[in-house]
């Protein structure tokens, strides 16, 4: 009964609910949280895939990607807290000078 | 029967605590509901047999990244104009775009995809050996990552307090 499509339909659906996040959020930190959806729906199809083909090596990468998203929240908080301290405000919007 | 119960009821509740962090105001509410969606996709790897997964799904996100995330939302004012208006002027072409990408890619999803058949579960002691055994080089790089992520946070940290002039 376990069906591959309503699992991979679910990881798609995670990820599109992510970026969809990223993009409609005005708060910095939604939209990071947002992108820490986004490495989770990723996370969930390649252990469904990997279980699905009993592979010890995607157990190994999930791993490895576990690591590397606290690594990416270790450095993304303290940038954060860097923009929010010279501009007083969470909103993305008050960052409009980084536009190129 | 109760174990796809299970498995479906996560997944759907993960589904949900994704789309109420679209929707809630407050950046700790959001937090909140990222980590029942967290616990719930812990669910799904436990009744996928991916216990190792699982387990680090609840230690490393939940445990570590999401309590640094809950920290620095109580350390920061949220007293802010993104919390007066939550969307940002893209909300509408956001919203249509996401609606078409969980469309367009959701047909392929739903359709080209054979039924899931669950291989071996992997035990946390096999893990443990592939790990240390055939991935050590992997497993040292990534701690080498790790203290490098650690001294960039700690560069960042050092340029905001440096003096401005």
């Amino acid at each position: 009964m376990d069906s591959l499509q309503l699992l991979g339909w679910s990881s798609m659906a995670l990820f599109s609910i992510g970026l969809v996040g990223v993009v409609v959020r005005r708060n910095v930190l939604v939209m990071l949280m947002c992108m820490e959806l986004m490495l989770n729906a990723v996370n969930l199809a390649l252990v469904v895939f990997g279980q699905r083909a009993a592979a010890m090596e995607a157990t190994v990468l999930v791993f490895l990607v576990f690591v590397v998203a606290a690594a990416e929240i270790a450095i993304a908080i303290p940038i954060v807290l860097l923009l929010v301290r010279r501009r007083r405000s969470m909103d993305a919007d008050s960052y409009m000078e980084l536009r190129g | 029967m109760i174990h796809s119960l299970l498995l479906y009821g996560f997944l759907m509740a993960s589904l949900a605590g994704a789309a109420a962090m679209l929707v809630l105001r407050h950046p700790m509410h959001v937090a909140l509901a990222l980590v029942a969606t967290m616990l719930c996709l812990a669910g799904v790897y436990a009744m996928m047999g991916a216990h190792a997964v699982a387990i680090f799904q609840v230690l490393i996100y939940v445990g570590a990244v999401m309590v640094f995330m809950v920290y620095v939302i109580m350390l920061l004012d949220v007293r802010d104009p993104s919390l007066a208006r939550r969307f940002s002027g893209l909300l509408w072409p956001g919203a249509i775009a996401g609606i078409a990408l969980v469309t367009w890619l959701g047909r392929d999803a739903w359709e080209g995809l054979a039924p899931f058949v669950a291989g071996e579960p992997v035990t946390l002691q096999a893990f443990a050996v592939a790990l240390l055994h055939d991935y050590w080089l992997h497993f040292e790089l990534v701690s080498i990552l790790l203290v490098a992520a650690v001294a960039a946070a700690l560069a960042v940290i050092a340029v905001g307090r440096r003096p401005r002039g």
